[in-house]
Formats: C-alpha cells, sequence, structure tokens
C-alpha cells in the first residue's frame, strides 16, 4: 500500500505572527517556516507504517511556492521516499484554499493511487481544518478526522478519533482519507547522514494545470487585523489579597 | 433563501448551548431552519422548535445518521442544500468533521470558525492561532460556515416552530461506528460553563488534578486543561483548550500551572476575567490575566479553594 502524505509549508508555531497596520495581512517575508505540526505527525506515522510492513511507499506533497520544496525536503528525510511538488503560486503571501488543495490532491490521487491519504487536521497558518475532509468528499472515499490512533488491518482502517465529547472509535473502509491530530505520535527528527541522504531522493515539480486545477481563491480577502488585545492586570501578593480581588469583582 | 443550520444532536439529545448560539449568528442571515439529524432525533427537534428565531425544523430519524459520521450526514445536508443561500452549524467537531465534505461536495469553499457575521457574503474568522482576524468576502452560491460559538449569545427559548420530516439519504456505507468513549463529569459543559478552572504542565500529576478540581466544583466550574497536561494524561482530551482544543470565553478562567503559550491563548483569551497562579512571575500568562498570583499552586490552590 502506498501512502500519500500532503505537508505544507507555515510559519513557525513558535514565531509571533506580526499583522500589517495596513490591514492587508500577516508578515511572512523573512520569518521560519517549518512544517505545519500536524503535517510532522503525519509523516510519521506513514513511516511508522512503512517499518510495520504495512505501507510500501510514502510520498510526500506539496502545494504553495517554490520554497515549499525545503518541507519537502524534510519529509524525506524523515523517511518519505519521494515528494511531489506543485508550484502554484509565486507569492509566499498567496495562500492555497483548500478546496483548490484538495482538487489538487484528487489529481494526484488519481496518478499515484495510495490506499491511504495521511492528512494534518488543520493548518496551523489558516486554521481552516477542512482539506482531508474535502478530499475524501472528491475522492467519494471515507474519512476519518482528528485522529489520535491509527490500525490498518487490510481492507479496513480502524481509527479512534479526538471528538467533543471525549474519543470515538469507527472502522473506515480503504482506500481512506485520515486526519491526524497531535497525540497520534511523536515525530522523530531527521539525523544528519538523512538529511545528506534526501538531498538524493526524488522531487517531482508539477503545476495545478498539470492537474487542470485553478487555484483562484472563492474567498477574498477584506482585511486582516489585529485581535482586540488584553492588558496585563493587577498582581496579589498573597492567597487573601486574590481573594478579595474575586470577591470585588464580583466574580464570585 | 433561508439558512440550513445544522443541529449539534449527539445520542439523541440537542446541544441546545451550542445551537442556540448558533442561531443567534445564523439570525443575521435572514431566516433559519434547523436541521436535526440523528438516529433518534425527534426529541431534538422538538428542543429546536423552541429556541426563538427558528422558523422550521427539519427532522432526519435513520439508523446510518445515528452517530454522525461524515458521509451519510454530508450526504443528507448536499441533498437539502438547494433550497438554501447558507448552511451553518456551530464550530463542534462533529461540524467540522462533515461541513468542509459538504462544501467540497458542492464545490464551494467552507468558511471554519466564524466569530463574526458582517453581511450575508461576508465573515469573521480567526487565523494563526487568533493572533490575526481575517475578514472574508466569499463569491461562492452557497455559503458554508461553521460558526465559533463562544462569540455569540445563545438564542432564547419559548418558540415553537414547526417540526417537518427531511427527506432520507442514503448511507455509502464508507464507515463504521464502533463506540463512544465519553465520561460523565456531572460538571457543567466546557464550552458553556460561566467559569472554567484549567491545569497545565504545572500540576504534575493526574492525581495533582484533584486541586484543579477541588476548586472547580468549589465555584461550579467546568474543568479544562492545556495541551501540555492532555499528553503527559494528566486530563483527558476533551478538556484540552487552545487552538487545537475548546475554545471558551467564560466570565471566569481560571489558569493553575499554565505558561500561556499562543496556542493555549486562542482558546481562552476571550474570557471576560482571567485569574492566574504560577510560580514564574515571567509566565506569559500574566500578561493576559486580570489578576496574577505568583505562588507555588499546590499550597495556594487550597487555600484559595478554602477561602472563597
Ligand atoms: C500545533 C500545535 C497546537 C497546539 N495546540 C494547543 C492547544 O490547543 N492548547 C494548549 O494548551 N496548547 C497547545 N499547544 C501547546 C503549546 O504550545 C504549549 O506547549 C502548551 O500550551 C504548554 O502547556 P502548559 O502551559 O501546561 O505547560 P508549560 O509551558 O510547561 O507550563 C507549565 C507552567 O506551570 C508552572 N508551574 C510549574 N510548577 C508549578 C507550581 N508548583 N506552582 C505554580 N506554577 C507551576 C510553570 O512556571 C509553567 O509556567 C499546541 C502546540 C502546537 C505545536
Ligand atoms: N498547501 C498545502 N500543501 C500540502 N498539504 C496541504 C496544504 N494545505 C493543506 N494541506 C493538508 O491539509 C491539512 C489541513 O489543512 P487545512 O485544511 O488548511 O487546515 C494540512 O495539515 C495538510 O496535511
Amino acid at each position: 500500500m502506498k501512502v500519500l502524505v500532503p505537508v505544507k509549508r507555515v510559519i513557525d508555531y513558535n514565531v509571533k505572527v506580526r499583522v500589517r497596520a495596513d490591514g492587508s495581512g500577516v508578515d511572512l517575508a523573512n520569518v521560519k517556516m517549518s512544517m505545519n505540526p500536524f503535517d510532522e505527525i503525519a509523516v510519521e506515522e506513514a513511516i511508522r507504517l512503512k517499518e510495520q510492513g504495512t505501507a510500501t511507499e510514502v510520498v510526500a506533497v506539496s502545494i504553495g511556492v517554490r520554497q515549499a520544496q525545503e518541507t519537502l525536503r524534510t519529509a524525506l528525510a524523515m523517511g518519505a521516499d519521494r515528494a511531489i511538488l506543485v508550484i502554484a503560486s509565486e507569492d509566499v503571501h498567496q495562500d492555497i484554499e483548500p478546496l483548490a488543495v484538495a482538487k489538487i490532491l484528487a489529481g494526484v490521487v488519481k496518478e499515484e493511487a495510495p490506499g491511504l491519504v495521511l492528512c494534518g487536521k488543520q493548518a496551523i497558518d489558516n486554521d481552516m481544518n477542512a482539506t482531508g475532509q474535502m478530499l475524501a468528499a472528491l475522492l467519494g472515499w471515507g474519512q476519518a478526522t482528528f485522529a489520535s490512533e491509527l490500525k490498518v488491518e487490510g481492507e479496513q482502517a480502524t481509527v479512534v478519533r479526538e471528538v467533543d465529547g471525549g474519543l470515538q472509535a469507527i472502522r473506515v473502509r480503504m482506500p481512506a482519507v485520515v486526519t491526524v491530530d497531535l497525540r497520534m505520535n511523536e515525530p522523530r527528527y531527521a539525523s544528519l547522514p538523512n538529511i545528506m541522504k534526501a538531498k538524493k531522493k526524488p522531487l517531482e515539480e508539477k503545476t495545478p494545470a498539470d492537474y487542470g486545477v485553478d487555484v483562484t481563491p472563492r474567498l477574498s480577502v477584506v482585511k486582516t487585523t489585529e485581535p482586540a488585545s488584553r492588558k496585563a492586570g493587577v498582581m496579589a501578593k498573597s492567597v487573601d489579597e486574590l481573594v478579595d480581588m474575586i470577591k470585588g469583582a464580583g466574580l464570585v | 433563501m433561508a439558512t440550513l443550520l445544522i443541529g449539534e444532536v449527539t445520542d439523541g439529545q440537542l446541544g441546545l448551548d451550542a445551537t442556540a448560539k448558533a442561531v443567534t449568528a445564523a439570525q443575521a442571515l435572514g431566516e433559519v431552519h434547523v436541521l436535526c439529524a440523528g438516529a433518534s432525533a425527534r426529541g431534538a427537534a422538538e428542543q429546536a422548535a423552541q429556541i426563538q428565531g427558528v422558523a422550521k425544523v427539519l427532522v432526519a430519524e435513520d439508523p446510518a445518521l445515528g452517530h454522525r459520521l461524515a458521509e451519510p450526514t454530508a450526504a443528507l445536508i448536499v441533498q437539502l442544500a438547494a433550497s438554501y443561500s447558507h448552511v451553518v452549524a456551530p464550530a463542534t467537531t462533529d461540524a467540522k468533521n462533515v461541513l468542509p465534505r459538504v462544501a467540497a461536495l458542492l464545490d464551494v469553499m467552507v468558511i471554519s470558525d466564524v466569530t463574526g457575521v458582517v453581511d450575508a457574503d461576508t465573515f469573521e474568522r480567526p487565523i494563526y492561532a487568533g493572533n490575526a482576524i481575517q475578514t472574508v468576502k466569499s463569491s461562492d452560491p452557497v455559503k458554508v460556515a461553521t460558526i465559533r460559538t463562544a462569540g455569540f449569545d445563545a438564542a432564547a427559548l419559548g418558540n415553537s416552530a414547526p417540526i417537518e420530516a427531511a427527506p432520507g439519504a442514503s448511507d455509502p456505507g464508507l464507515s463504521q461506528w464502533i463506540e463512544d468513549r465519553t465520561a460523565h463529569s456531572g460538571r457543567p459543559e466546557l464550552t458553556s460553563a460561566p467559569v472554567v478552572v484549567s491545569g497545565g504542565r504545572g500540576i504534575g500529576s493526574k492525581d495533582g488534578f484533584a486541586i484543579v478540581e477541588g476548586l472547580a466544583d468549589k465555584l461550579g466550574a467546568a474543568v479544562g486543561a492545556s495541551r501540555a497536561a492532555v499528553d503527559a494524561g494528566y486530563a483527558p482530551n476533551d478538556w484540552q483548550v487552545g487552538q487545537t482544543g475548546k475554545v471558551v470565553a467564560p466570565n471566569l478562567y481560571v489558569a493553575l500551572g499554565i505558561s500561556g503559550a499562543i496556542q493555549h491563548l486562542a482558546g481562552m483569551k476571550d474570557s471576560k476575567f482571567i485569574v492566574a497562579i504560577n510560580k514564574d512571575a515571567e509566565a506569559p500568562i500574566f500578561q493576559v490575566a486580570d489578576f496574577g498570583l505568583v505562588a507555588d499552586l499546590f499550597t495556594a490552590v487550597p487555600e484559595l479553594t478554602e477561602k472563597l
């Protein structure tokens, strides 16, 4: 079974985002970019499936600017076998919407015929939480989102999902799309020798036109603003003082 | 055209708070019809019919809809969507599972976690863990959106909207429910509780959470946790507050042994009052707290619980 892992290049989760004063967006030039944390978990899971003998090949795919090849090299260094880069934009500030990403991924799936697509549950830049579900819809496949455990058994996968009420276990027919949550595993670090090896692994370049997909956004951004800010309040010197403050504010 | 609002139905029960808050947001878009779908959904539909502002309730009962599996639920919604300008739902894990699938089947974008409705096409939503608010205008024929309920007041009860049966949908049979592992604590629900007490890695152990729960019980509060506390196994996953957990906006949020990473703040910084106890005076949580106390929580929290 081949596993396809879509990985997105996003602002590093440790970077403090700066909103441009003119409302035009967030500053992404010259900030540290990394693989979306959920996608690292998906890559890790795919590699583990290969190590267990369940998967035969792990293919990473990224859609975005040319620089996303760094993200793909990271996936290759972790252990993915090959990579596909779909260059869909020249401008780091243009985010490709989940619908367009899902359409491109559906095109990749038609060519690659994987038995499983392992996505992240959410990209930490746009916080959409949509691409995996959209891809499953376009393919007419089953989906198992927010997965914290995945067991592939022949034509089926058993997935434990993190939901509002706790956990839910479902079985999904393969091929399927699974989106991973944070507690599925702890991704490995790529070793230096593997980083060197990754430079020689195949990385194919494509464009949205190769899949017949128009990436024109359906949502136009009117403006981007800073959220209402909070100010630091007052510090109590003792528990008694804190009790007085809480009671004084009518909170209990 | 009207708005189809997907009511939050779990095991035949309506999630009244989430649904009623989404109704408030949806009213800005025009007439609101609520869909209650499930293996049994009649009782939920009757409750939804009482929410002010609801013009009609559609009820779909089918064993295939029993556990809100994405494929049959999405198929049902798509079948109904043709007569609506908007399809919306409270941004629960169920809706986030289903609505993007619906949107793709309709060939439209989904608008996730809406915090403000500007007009019928234009919506506000947080991005980058809430560090920026984006206003987006949709050019799609049908708008499919999930509503972040924390920012809206619940619509009142006292209505009696008509209830109609929705047509049945076919189950593509792609997935199958096995079991739910849910625990009922008897405490208020995290996303609707007026007071939330949360613990972080500083709590140090699963047993240590008794301190958090003790204060929560004293205040009649729900219990929350940081990701670090959940990852460490101190607290169950459904307690996680933050960018990738639940978003809460109670009157009072008490953070115990939580440093205040942006991903945590994303889930609680719209709380009315924030109280933080942390032994590190430099912890970023103090930058958003109204009242702070630098102290060891193992002595301060039991004392606070007793004196409140
Ligand atoms: C993609 C992604 C998504 C994430 N999503 C979330 C999310 O949804 N929610 C979330 O919470 N996090 C999330 N995180 C994790 C986040 O970045 C932080 O790692 C996490 O919030 C830290 O939790 P914490 O504050 O409990 O732990 P720490 O940062 O370790 O802080 C523990 C605090 O406890 C204090 N402390 C220790 N002992 C005591 C004591 N005896 N008395 C008083 N204080 C004490 C310390 O001073 C410290 O400030 C996410 C991270 C990533 C990468
Ligand atoms: N541009 C992209 N390239 C590759 N994968 C993506 C891209 N956008 C989204 N994804 C995948 O879809 C998941 C969810 O993203 P989103 O729906 O944008 O929150 C991510 O974790 C990735 O696995």
